[in-house]
């Protein structure tokens, strides 16, 4: 009786948030070894829009578990070369490989526009997340989890048009986290943000990637949020990479530091520098 | 500092009623002034009979049943007519729209008949179907067809690609997709075209009605009009304005359900 009783009041109320959250890692901990990141090597990739050449050989190789940054001025090619990570272009030529074969639902990717669906609630859209899966009898728990570990749980029936632009950006992150990716690649996902919202957002982005341990791909156009999360990064210029700096700076980093500060200015410089030749400025 | 509280705590519920009762104080009002201008002899009876007459005569044909049986016709007429036509223009809208070769295959053409009035086709009608049911319910689906069929296409192809990738990316089927993405997508395009179906329906019924039928409101009037039963005539054509407020306050409520996502329809 006593158990029938305990079961309905789990059912009918919200459990205390911090208890699934502390249950939501346990869970992760114990599917560690399958959630962890996938490598990934590239050789001589290159990409053409008809006359136009985007990438013009890449070889890059990323250890499973790393998160790179790619920077870059805009129209260099960083985007496309995350969309044909993520397969959403095909490679004129050249290869991409992962360390091994991925499911559909390892590697996710996570746009500048939060894509959600308008007309689905907060929880249905991050059910979306789990492809597949969408229809298996603990969608609903797990889609529940990534809210709460995005810290949205109290938002799982709003419409998605109430919520502010991170809080929809949070929902996208947990949507990209709840199929548990082995690579998730961020397409400026931080662009359209106020400085606030952005910092807030580096610091959840980050927590996500300790936690989960996928490998991260980060492109973006800001070189402070480039050296202040990733390990490395890489900056490409005109369809190559010009430059790979290893970021050995331990977490968690502080914002504003000199050592930050010095390895932003030093990528920045090499941007400029290459800027001039072509005098656009 | 209660008192003021409290103020507009009373006064909030009160607020929503006179809300409701705005819109009808502009037809109210035009039903007083067109008493008074008949009562005083400003307007002749023959010219405008006075509302009091106009009830009067509903009152009498209502007792004769003669009422509720052109309406019923009327309505039965406009609801099948709008079905036929309506959904086979919605079939046509989802085929084009998802479709590229459904779409070049008939969309020239019905860009062409949509061209037509249809209601210069009543001749040609009345020598298909003459004066019969078929006829009506013919026209009626015509009208409907191409409001219906260009929202649905409309709102088919301007669904947000970028939604479309993300449900691609997500590995949704074609059938779900459609059903979570698409569909939902071009729901607020259609309702458009429903809202214009329905005043094209009662259109196209009325003069199909005064032209050829045996039966049915437009009839009705046309048979009052022999009689120079003015009283009647502005009676039906009362009862024409209320069954499209009705069909219009119809497709709102049902806008509110499905649309409840959408800004537009949430309480502030």
């Amino acid at each position: 009786m006593q158990e029938v009783l305990h079961f309905q009041s789990a059912d009918a109320e919200p459990v205390e948030r911090a208890d699934i959250l502390t249950e939501a890692r346990q869970l992760r901990r114990a599917s560690e070894g399958a959630a962890r990141g996938l490598s990934l090597t590239v050789r001589g990739l290159r990409k053409s829009f008809g006359d136009n050449d985007v990438l013009r050989g890449i070889d890059l190789h990323i250890p499973a578990g790393q998160f790179v940054a790619i920077v870059g001025r805009s129209g260099c090619g960083k985007s496309t070369l995350l969309r044909l990570v993520a397969g959403l272009e095909k490679p004129t030529a050249g290869s991409i490989a992962f360390g091994e074969q991925p499911r559909a639902q390892d590697i996710r990717v996570m746009f500048q526009e939060p894509r959600l669906l308008p007309w689905a609630r907060v929880l249905s859209n991050v059910e979306v997340g789990l492809g597949r899966e969408r229809s298996s009898a603990d969608a609903q728990a797990r889609a529940e989890q990534a809210l709460v570990e995005v810290g949205l749980g109290d938002k799982r029936a709003q419409w998605p048009s109430v919520l502010s632009g991170g809080q929809k950006q949070r929902v996208a992150l947990a949507r990209a986290l709840v199929s548990q990716p082995r690579v998730l690649a961020f397409d400026e996902p931080l662009g359209a943000l106020d400085a606030l919202t952005r910092i807030s957002m580096q610091q959840l982005l980050e927590r996500v990637w300790r936690d989960q341990g996928f490998t991260a791909i980060l492109v973006t156009h800001d070189v402070a949020e480039a050296v202040a999360l990733a390990d490395r990064v890489l900056v490409i210029e005109d369809g190559r990479i010009a430059q790979d700096v290893a970021i050995d700076l331990p977490r968690p980093r502080r914002r504003g530091s000199a050592e930050l500060a010095a390895l932003e200015g030093e990528i920045l410089k090499h941007l400029l520098e290459g800027s001039e030749d072509t005098s656009d400025l | 500092m209660s008192l003021i509280d409290s103020l507009p705590r009373v006064r909030a519920p009160k607020l929503p009623r006179v809300d409701s009762l705005i819109p009808w104080i502009v037809p109210l009002a035009i039903i007083v002034l067109w008493q008074l201008a008949c009562v005083t002899g400003f307007v002749p009876s023959r010219v405008l009979p006075a509302p009091t007459d106009v009830a009067l005569a509903g009152w009498k044909l209502l007792l004769s049943g003669e009422l509720a049986r052109n309406i019923w016709v009327s309505f039965w007429r406009a609801s099948i007519g709008f079905l036929i036509g309506g959904s086979i223009g919605f079939a046509f809208g989802l085929a084009n729209g998802l479709s590229q070769l459904s779409a070049k295959l008939t969309d020239t053409t019905l860009q062409m008949v949509r061209n037509i009035p249809h209601l210069a086709l009543i001749p040609l009608v009345i020598l298909w179907f003459g004066i019969d049911e078929s006829a009506k319910l013919f026209l009626v689906a015509l009208g409907v067809f191409f409001p219906i069929y260009l929202n649905t296409l409309h709102g088919i192809r301007t669904v947000d690609p970028q939604l479309i990738e993300m449900g691609r990316i997500y590995g949704m089927s074609d059938g779900e997709l459609f059903r979570r993405v698409i569909f939902p997508g071009a729901l607020p395009s259609i309702f458009v075209g429903l809202r214009f179906a329905l005043g094209i329906m009662w259109l196209t019924l009325i003069v199909a009605e005064t032209i050829a039928a045996s039966s049915g409101l437009g009839y009705m009037a046309m048979q009052a009009r022999e009689f120079m039963l003015i009283d009647v005539v502005v009676l039906s054509i009362l009862i024409y304005a209320l069954l499209g407020k009705l069909a219009d306050s119809a497709s709102r409520a049902l806008e509110r359900l499905t649309l409840s996502w959408h800004p537009a329809f949430q309480k502030k």
